[in-house]
């Protein structure tokens, strides 16, 4: 049984974790253990395929319901959030300006009375990576250099992930080498319908091969997967294979993160967790672009797997208008309840 | 701490409700005078009041004026003066009403649910989300039926003044579960709210003011047991509707035995949640927060019993401390609370005593190590396991946050363990797998069963239980019929039966080879236990032949032989169906036979006599036919799950018949009840028992598997006392003098058996009355199977 959740109780003091440097402090503990992966376990696999959507559909309504996060709490939860983002520009259209600008907002996320109105002092709280495509990584790479904000490539033919193998891998390959220390792989996601787990298993011990020290993201492109025990199963098999992080969507789906999707999600990272003692990051990603759904996703974390999946090493909103929204409700937090507007935050 | 602390702790942190609108409410009201008598509100008779306090604090909330006898009588007197002018109106007159107490409700909702958790102590959470949203679904969705009431219900009238006596655990709820489908039937009531939990009820008066409830067709009187105890036995009450402890329930039915009185009874509970080894058991855990965790535990139908397969049980016993120990127990105007107090400090200790001794019995009792407040009646989830059967905490009713858990290893086994209570209300069943869920869900004794869910409620679809849970559904079509009644054809006073002496000999004129009539019993004639037989005379006195003296140990070998005959339940209804059409062709076959004996015995003449067994095999002939026809519904509750409503046999049913028609009473009452795949013990007239004895013989070429119908002949009352008394007779049905109806009435309290009674009435069963549903309808138990769905 799981030692690390069942130690966290609710209001105990938060315990001493072994994290991954975080980009956003000034930690100089040895980081959290990389997952080595687990042979790929079929057997396992299907102990997992008991995953009843409506059950979860009940849960994911009802979790946001019976936690309510306000005041002081709130604007803590939202700086939060703000540092577990992957502030993200994924557009055909852009551009090393374009990049530029939003490394810029990551460097300095909220305006500076907002900071001080929250008494964060000298404390800096940013977003914990920027997100681009190849092309953009030496661009971001350069804009956030010394900031400890890491630089996250999203790879292997994203969003469809149907080139070929070796381009996929060499993909990765080039985006390390410009300096990309993360990297968001899609899955093709034709393996899952065809439960080609050997083949899906093989491919992510590829990509992590070609990642060295560059974490391993897995977009499971959940809007494409049909069914949660898809979800389950593809959930697993990318921990299997060397996942550090498993992810939801592109964002180019036509269905983005849903909470019972990051419900099926979580409960495969805590299976694996159970099973291998190896702690396993969740990145939602897509259409999350309010304040309260960011709480809702906060909430979801801490309810499933606990206090220690609220680290940024362990926890990422990919988003992009998601941080304007908080900005927002930070400012209303300090004025004593003055409600913002958009145009009030510089836009990334 | 500041904000940079919170940051790092990310707790949470308390998020209170607001209660001033609350606490105004209560302040500016005068609760010396809550009363609400014929549209006005009154102090008690005797100016008494009682308190009703915080559980969460202890302090006094106010001081509620508390009904006496006189009180009642007022109530009363005003819901029977308002009956004929609510009843005589429209159904869309009274759907108005409905929909505007709703909308009302709706309108003041969050007033009701702060109250409610102020009151009761139930998280606000549930009371905003759940409760107080589906009691003003029950409005909503009754307003509907009030309108379709004579097109849906077209030979049934509304039952008359209705006194209805509620729980704390669903104030507010219950309250609606009461008075919408009363309303929508055109009764008129008075409700007493439990004593510990009275403002919501008081506070849904003041919207019936305003909603245009008519004067005196809705009274609230809050009250203590013995304003209860003034309306079950006030003669100006045509029905009961109870919800509350089963020891209170049987009280109730002894009570009302013999009144005549109509009686719906939701009792306690220990239902079974049963989780398979191909459960999705993340999920499985979530319903145990929803079961057994909703409402501290103080809900009747809580999964409290725990059944996980073996080969998934330590690791499923293992998931939920770990869910247990993020419940958050607390103040329950606290949006993060999952649990907040118990009801009152009574209610705290004897839940306290129930663990203290569950774990002296063995049980090993384990809670999460979570801060409770300083102060309130609050009480940790608790875990008990290594429980065995016998231990308390797995035969009674806690009512609190504690469940038992045990372990099975087959299919089999689990629907043992889970049936192995006097209980019936509830069950889950948790399976990745229909065909083993559906498999499950027909033979657990609970009127409810959730698939893969828990504590699924709505006002669609029927909601009560089997066996000691009680009787009666509300919800649903089923619960309008709780506030209706038949027109059943019942004739002249009954009187008890006394049997002519015997003035002449024996037949001595065409001597026949002697034949001794026995007693019937689990497919075999059998000679009684006693050894004693007893004189049947003919119309004219005259020995006709003689019958078994049938004792209490035949009817206790008869129930055995019934209960262990299951074939007949178990067969399709088309199966049924063609053997009792064959029983209907063999009974056609001796049909003079049938014919001579009944004229021979009744004294009726040739014709007539002819007629009654004409009109026997016809009847039977028809219940044939509805063996596959009177089936359940499928209910669509608003949420992806249907409901089906299925029609379960009640199981081993007595029937004591009357002397009147004697053939033709029998097979109208056998006939509906084998239909349904009941398993009957059956007492045939006193008078004329010679019937009976001459059709087990066509019963034995009809291929009724053994047990189905067992035929006990003595004298009526006394065997009538005995199936009445029997804990393993499901249902019992009598045509009798008054003083028998009324004994198996009283009698019944001991299992909280369904029970029929003519009320020392004849019946008139020639009228195609009882050819319909009447009969049917109490042939069956109805139980909801909810299946939630989508992939």
């Amino acid at each position: 049984m799981s030692k690390a959740i069942a130690d966290v109780k609710p209001g105990s003091p938060v315990a001493a974790l072994p994290v991954r440097l975080a980009a956003n402090t000034a930690s100089t503990e040895p980081g959290l253990a990389r997952n080595p992966g687990m042979k790929l376990d079929l057997g396992f696999l299907e102990s997992l395929r008991n995953v009843n959507r409506s059950a979860l559909e009940r849960r994911a309504a009802t979790l946001a319901k019976r936690r309510s996060i306000k005041a002081d709490n709130q604007a803590a939860w939202l700086l939060r959030a703000l540092s577990c983002m992957d502030l993200t520009t994924l557009n055909s259209n852009d551009t090393d300006e374009r990049v530029r600008r939003l490394c810029a907002k990551a460097l300095n996320p909220l305006r500076k009375d907002i900071a001080a109105g929250l008494g964060l002092g000298e404390t800096v709280i940013r977003p914990a990576a920027v997100c681009v495509y190849h092309p953009f990584v030496a661009t971001a790479v350069e804009a956030l250099h010394g900031s400890r904000v890491h630089v996250a490539a999203v790879s292997t033919s994203f969003p469809h992930g149907l080139a070929p193998l070796e381009t996929r891998i060499r993909e990765i390959e080039l985006s390390v080498a410009a300096g990309a220390d993360e990297i968001d792989v899609v899955i093709p996601r034709g393996l899952v319908f065809e439960a080609r787990w050997p083949q899906l298993y093989d491919e992510i011990v590829a990509f992590r091969a070609a990642c060295g020290e560059a974490h391993l993201k897995v977009i499971l492109g959940t809007g494409d997967l049909a069914t949660l025990r898809n979800v389950m199963l593809a959930a697993m098999v990318a921990m299997m294979g060397g996942a550090d992080f498993v992810k939801t969507s592109t964002g180019k789906e036509s269905v983005n993160a849903t909470l019972p999707v990051g419900l099926a999600m979580v409960r495969a990272i805590r299976a694996y967790f159970e099973q291998t003692g190896q702690m396993i990051g969740f990145k939602p990603a897509g259409g999350i672009s309010t304040a309260k759904s960011a709480l809702d996703w906060l909430i979801l974390m801490k309810e499933e797997l606990g206090r220690p999946w609220l680290e940024p090493e362990l926890f990422r909103f990919g988003a992009s208008s998601l941080l304007t929204d908080i900005e927002r409700q930070l400012e209303h937090h300090v004025s004593g309840g003055r409600y913002s507007a958009n145009h009030r935050h510089a836009m990334a | 701490m500041n904000i940079l602390e919170r940051y790092a702790a990310m707790d949470y942190d308390a998020a209170p409700e607001a209660r001033n609108e609350a606490d105004a409410w209560v302040a500016g009201r005068d609760f010396s005078t809550s009363l609400f008598i014929g549209g006005a509100w009154r102090a008690a008779a005797s100016g008494a009041t009682f308190a009703t306090h915080e559980p969460a604090t202890g302090k006094l909330l106010a001081s509620v004026s508390d009904a006496s006898t006189a009180d009642i009588d007022a109530a009363v007197s005003a819901a029977a003066k308002a009956l004929p002018k609510w009843r005589a109106r429209s159904g869309y007159e009274r759907a108005k009403v409905l929909y505007a107490i709703g909308r009302a409700m709706q309108r003041h909702q969050r007033l009701f649910a702060v109250l409610e958790s102020i009151d009761n102590g139930k998280p606000i959470r549930e009371s905003r989300d759940i409760d107080v949203p589906l009691a003003i679904r029950h409005f909503i969705h009754h307003a509907g039926w009030a309108q379709a009431l004579t097109r849906e219900f077209p030979d049934r009238k509304p039952v008359g003044v209705v006194g209805q006596i509620i729980p704390w655990n669903f104030p507010l709820l219950m309250l609606a579960w009461k008075i919408a489908p009363a309303l929508a039937a055109g009764c008129t009531l008075v409700l007493k709210p439990a004593e510990y939990t009275p403002l919501t009820a008081i506070l849904f008066a003041e919207v019936c003011q305003r909603a245009g409830v008519p004067k005196g067709v809705v009274n609230i009187v809050p009250g203590g047991p013995a304003a209860g105890e003034a309306i079950v036995n006030h003669p100006g009450v045509q029905k009961i509707a109870f919800t509350g402890s089963s020891e209170v329930g049987k009280i109730i039915r002894k009570a009302t035995a013999g009144t005549g009185k109509k009686l719906s009874l939701e009792l306690g509970g220990k239902s079974a949640f049963l989780v398979f080894e191909d459960a999705d058991l993340d999920s499985a855990v979530e319903g145990l927060v929803d079961g057994i965790w909703f409402n501290q535990g103080q809900v009747c139908c809580a999964g409290s019993r725990l059944l996980a397969q073996e080969s998934v049980a330590e690791a499923f016993f293992a998931k939920v401390k770990t869910r247990m120990s993020r419940l958050r127990v607390g103040n329950p105007l606290d949006k993060n609370t999952d649990i907040g107090p118990l009801v009152n400090r009574v209610q705290l200790e004897r839940v306290r005593g129930m663990v203290a001794e569950g774990a002296s019995q063995g049980a090993e009792c384990w809670q999460p190590d979570c801060a409770l407040p300083a102060s309130g009646h609050f009480y940790p989830p608790t875990l008990a396991t290594s429980v065995a059967p016998a231990n308390i905490l797995a035969q009674e009713e806690v009512f609190g946050p504690v469940l038992a858990a045990m372990s099975f290893r087959s299919t089999e086994e689990a629907i043992e363990l889970a049936n192995n209570t006097r209980y019936g209300l509830a069950a889950s069943v948790w399976s990745e797998n229909v065909n083993l869920a559906l498999h499950v869900a027909p033979q657990l004794k609970a009127g409810v069963v959730w698939i893969n869910g828990t504590n699924m409620l709505d006002a669609a679809c029927g909601f009560g239980g089997f066996r000691e849970s009680g009787f009666g559904r509300e919800g649903g079509r089923e619960g309008m019929l709780e506030y209706l009644v038949e027109d059943l054809p019942l004739g002249a006073t009954i009187k008890p039966t006394s049997r002519p002496k015997i003035a002449g000999d024996g037949d001595t004129e065409s001597p026949a080879i002697d034949r001794t009539a026995k007693l019937f019993i689990g497919g075999k004639q059998v000679r009684p236990d006693g050894n004693y037989s007893l004189a049947v005379a003919d119309a004219k006195a005259r020995l006709a032949g003689e019958v078994g003296l049938g004792n209490r140990k035949d009817i206790r070998d008869a129930v055995a032989a019934a209960r262990k005959g299951t074939a007949w339940s178990e067969a399709t209804g088309y199966n049924r169906s063609q053997v009792l059409y064959y029983l209907a062709e063999n009974l056609a076959a001796r049909a003079d036979e049938f014919t001579r004996r009944l004229a021979r015995l009744t004294g009726s003449n040739a014709k007539a006599a002819a007629e009654e067994v004409e009109l026997s095999i016809e009847r039977l002939f028809y219940f044939a036919g509805m063996a596959d026809k009177y089936e359940g519904r499928v209910h669509a509750p608003p949420s992806r799950t249907v409901t089906l409503a299925l029609n379960e046999p009640v199981g081993v049913l007595g029937i004591v018949c009357g002397d009147d028609a004697p053939l033709l009473g029998l097979i109208s009452l056998c006939a509906p009840a084998l239909a349904m795949g009941n398993r009957v013990v059956l007492v045939p007239s006193e008078r004329h028992p010679l019937l009976a004895t001459d059709l087990y013989q066509v019963i034995e070429t009809s291929d009724l598997p053994a047990g189905a119908i067992n035929i006990v002949t003595g004298k009526s009352a006394e065997l009538a006392a005995v199936l009445a008394r029997h804990d393993d007779v499901d249902g019992l049905w009598c045509v009798a003098d008054a003083d028998s109806c009324k004994q198996a009435e009283a009698e019944s309290a001991g299992n909280l058996k369904r029970v029929w009674t003519s009320g020392g009435r004849k019946v008139d069963w020639r009228s195609d009355l009882v050819a319909g549903d009447t009969f049917l309808r109490r042939a069956v138990e109805i139980k909801n199977v909810w299946v939630p769905y989508g992939d």
